[in-house]
């Protein structure tokens, strides 16, 4: 029944891992007409789905075991709720009766991911069975996205009823707005006519919503300059003139200085999170605010908002769209254009010692900037953010709100089953790859040719920096001497492994690395170990104030 | 400030967990919470007392708002309203003492539903002034015993809480 309702759902790939609790599903599974990946952790699974999720904009299936392989989807789960990641897990349970008794694998998932999931059900009869399983998906991928956890008793898959799947679905508890208020469009419309210093900031929300044509339209129009969150990246060309970059504590400067000076600042499908606003009291201090989100809990959540609009994104810019009348942003362009002339993202190139930024740079170059490119957590997500230009949307699949590590690999390899023809990078750290290494089984099990670019400094890199900054010095349980031999590693499992020790072997690995089509490579990327990432803002600082860039 | 909001709730299993959870693990304080079903089965109505300032209000609301089990939430702090706490009180009572603690019953409409040898139970209801203004008294006798259901609270006059009506649930 539960195959049955994925058929009607239209799931074409379950990342799922096999259990006690869900042997009635596998059975049910082993003819059905759906791809299964098995991952070799159930972590690797969600992750799969998500990053499966994010690369192609549909909903992301994962399955698992109850107890254990419930509470090892927890922190795929925190991954998703915190990006706004439709994602269905589907996981078992002991049986009805034995539940509450802390039965052989029985864990509360409901009750564990309550804080973490948009919505979870428990299924208690088989007649709710099919009701629950259309809300999830339909609660998962509307409004703002998020996971949904289904929790299935094992004697519920096994019990018989009749089949009939709610066509549609109106929940008197949740309807979702999409068109934006007539009033503060107008409204919208007339204090950017009025703004002599304007800056747009895309978020994710204008990826999910698939809203880059509106967006470049109005930017175009009206000669707004963008900035983007991490996860906005690629809903704005990042090779458009108009384009500033990131935003916030590794942002560029220009970004930066352009927000700070800004007198009106236009977040869209963006939450205002502390990485990206730095001192709430000095974020574009002089700017009204527009804010426009799909989730009204969003509006006025860290900043006060001068004109809140509330729906999706890609009408309601659609809307505006019509309407728009622009201002004159000239000299705010020249200036702004003035700073990025002035103050440009730049590191030491140097012939001996391998620099990572020059690894993203050659990625960005040999693939044309036409990749998927995933990435764990900590410094070499950052390189990736600020050395590769993302010009479009979905081609950055990145752990943005939860920031975790492991992450990259097998969102990967969902990315990669979801876009089979494409290029998908995984660009992750000697410290992150180890988190989910099992999976290279996954992807050599699956003759999936992901290229893994490990930027492998020996350290935590992103701890570490913080420690040199922060810290004195004291390298506390950063340094990993103890790392694998990654090709070893790769050879292990299958897959190609190519080690890379100075710059001019870099094009080759990466070229050597396209060619291989039927196999995942791991390119060990031994660069300079304490290289930091600049430009910086130090928590809680104003944005203005930037170490390693900008006015001294 | 305190505010008083009406939530009308889907009446499943684990909802009032829903939202005991969102207000712990989002920093807001629940002053009380009283539960119960409505006129239509299906539905409970929770009568939440919530400390804070307006923008933690709008946060609360907008925040419940988001579970998918809330269906409506109605903010009362500015209606004018009939204002309901029930109270059992066990007093320690000297025969002596009970034609004092009887009087006073009778003064502030409660009523005695339980007599023992040296203790009587005794019921209240009201607003939060009388209740306070009662318990003071019988401290003085000694108070064993004291539990309270929580504030209900409804809207006086033509307005009601329609469920499909303004206010009802968007985003």
């Amino acid at each position: 029944m539960v195959v049955e309702a994925l058929i009607k759902e239209k799931v074409e790939v379950i990342f799922g891992y096999p259990g006690g609790a869900v042997l009635p599903l596998y059975d049910a599974l082993f003819d059905a007409d759906i791809k299964h990946i098995m991952p070799r952790h159930e972590q690797g699974g969600i992750h799969a789905a998500d990053g499966y999720a994010r690369a192609t904009g549909k909903p992301g299936v994962c399955i698992a075991t109850s107890g254990p392989g419930a509470t090892n989807l927890v922190t795929g789960i925190a991954n998703a709720y915190m990006d706004s990641v439709p994602v269905v897990a589907i996981t078992g349970q002991v049986p009805v009766p034995l539940i509450g008794t802390d039965a052989f694998q029985e864990a509360d998932i409901t009750g564990i991911t309550l804080p973490i999931t948009k919505h979870n059900y428990l299924v208690k009869d088989v007649k709710d069975l099919p009701g629950m399983i259309k809300e999830a998906f339909y609660v998962s991928v509307t409004g703002r996205p998020g996971p949904v956890l289904v929790d299935i008793p094992r004697d519920v898959f096994v019990q018989e009823a009749n089949f009939e799947y709610p066509e549609r679905i109106d929940m008197r508890s949740y309807r979702p707005t999409y068109t934006g208020h007539g009033g503060q469009i107008n409204r919208a419309l007339r204090v950017i006519r009025e703004a002599k210093k304007p800056v747009i900031c895309t978020g994710g929300g204008v990826v999910g919503s698939g809203a880059q044509e509106e967006l470049l339209k109005i930017a175009e129009m009206a000669q707004i300059p963008v900035t983007s969150t991490l996860m906005g990246l690629g809903g704005f060309p990042g090779g458009h003139p108009l384009s500033l970059g990131m935003l916030g504590m590794h942002g560029t400067v220009c970004a930066n200085y352009a927000v700070t000076e800004s007198d009106l600042f236009i977040g869209i499908g963006m939450r205002f999170d502390d990485r990206v606003t730095g001192k709430l009291d000095s974020f574009a201090p002089e700017a009204k605010v527009i804010h426009i989100d799909i989730d009204p809990a969003e509006i006025g959540k860290n900043i006060a908002v001068n004109v809140p609009i509330v729906g999706d994104i890609k009408r309601i810019l659609g809307q505006m769209l019509k309407k728009l009348k622009k201002g004159d942003t000239r000299e705010w362009v020249s200036q702004v254009d003035e700073w990025k002339r002035l103050y440009p993202l730049g590191y030491e190139y140097s012939e001996e010692e391998l620099k990572p930024q020059y690894v993203i740079e050659q990625i960005c170059k040999i693939t044309g900037g036409d990749a998927v490119i995933a990435t764990d957590v900590g410094q070499h997500q950052m390189w990736t953010a600020q050395y590769f230009t993302f010009n479009k949307a979905r081609s950055l699949i990145s752990s943005g709100g939860l920031g975790t590590m492991g992450y990259g690999f097998p969102a990967a390899i969902g990315a990669q089953i979801g876009r089979p023809g494409e290029t998908v990078f995984c660009i992750a750290g000697d410290g992150s790859i180890q988190m989910n290494s099992q999976e290279l089984a996954t992807a050599v099990g699956n003759q999936l040719p992901i290229k893994v670019a490990i930027i492998n400094n020996q350290y935590l890199g992103m701890v570490r920096q913080w420690q040199e900054l922060f810290f004195k010095r004291r390298y506390s349980s950063t340094f990993l001497e103890q790392g694998p031999d990654f090709v070893k590693l790769a050879e292990a499992y299958g897959a190609a492994g190519i080690r890379v020790t100075k710059p001019g072997e870099v094009v080759p690995a990466l070229q050597q690395a396209m060619e291989i089509k039927d196999r995942p490579v791991f390119i060990d990327f031994q660069v300079a170990s304490e290289e930091n990432v600049f430009p910086m803002v130090a928590p809680a600082s104003p944005i203005n104030q930037i170490i390693g860039g900008g006015k001294e | 400030m305190k505010h008083v909001l009406a939530v009308i709730v889907e009446n499943r299993p684990g909802v009032l967990t829903r939202v005991a959870g969102l207000f712990s693990r989002r920093g807001f304080n629940i002053d009380s919470i009283a539960v119960g079903e409505t006129e239509d089965s299906e539905l409970s109505r929770m009568t939440i007392l919530v400390e804070g300032d307006e923008n933690v209000i709008e946060q609360v609301i907008k925040q419940l708002n988001k579970l998918i089990d809330v269906v409506k939430i109605s903010n009362l702090t500015n209606e004018s309203t009939v204002n309901r706490e029930l109270v059992l009180i066990k007093v320690k009572a000297e025969p002596a003492a009970r034609a004092e603690l009887q009087q006073l019953a009778e003064t502030f409409r409660a009523k005695i539903v339980d007599v023992s040898l040296d203790s009587i139970i005794v019921e209240v209801t009201g607003d939060d002034e009388k209740i306070k203004a009662f318990e003071l008294l019988l401290r003085h006798f000694g108070i064993q015993e004291l539990v309270r259901t929580g504030k209900i609270s409804m809207m006086r006059g033509v307005k009601y809480i329609k469920i499909n009506g303004e206010g009802g649930k968007s985003g």
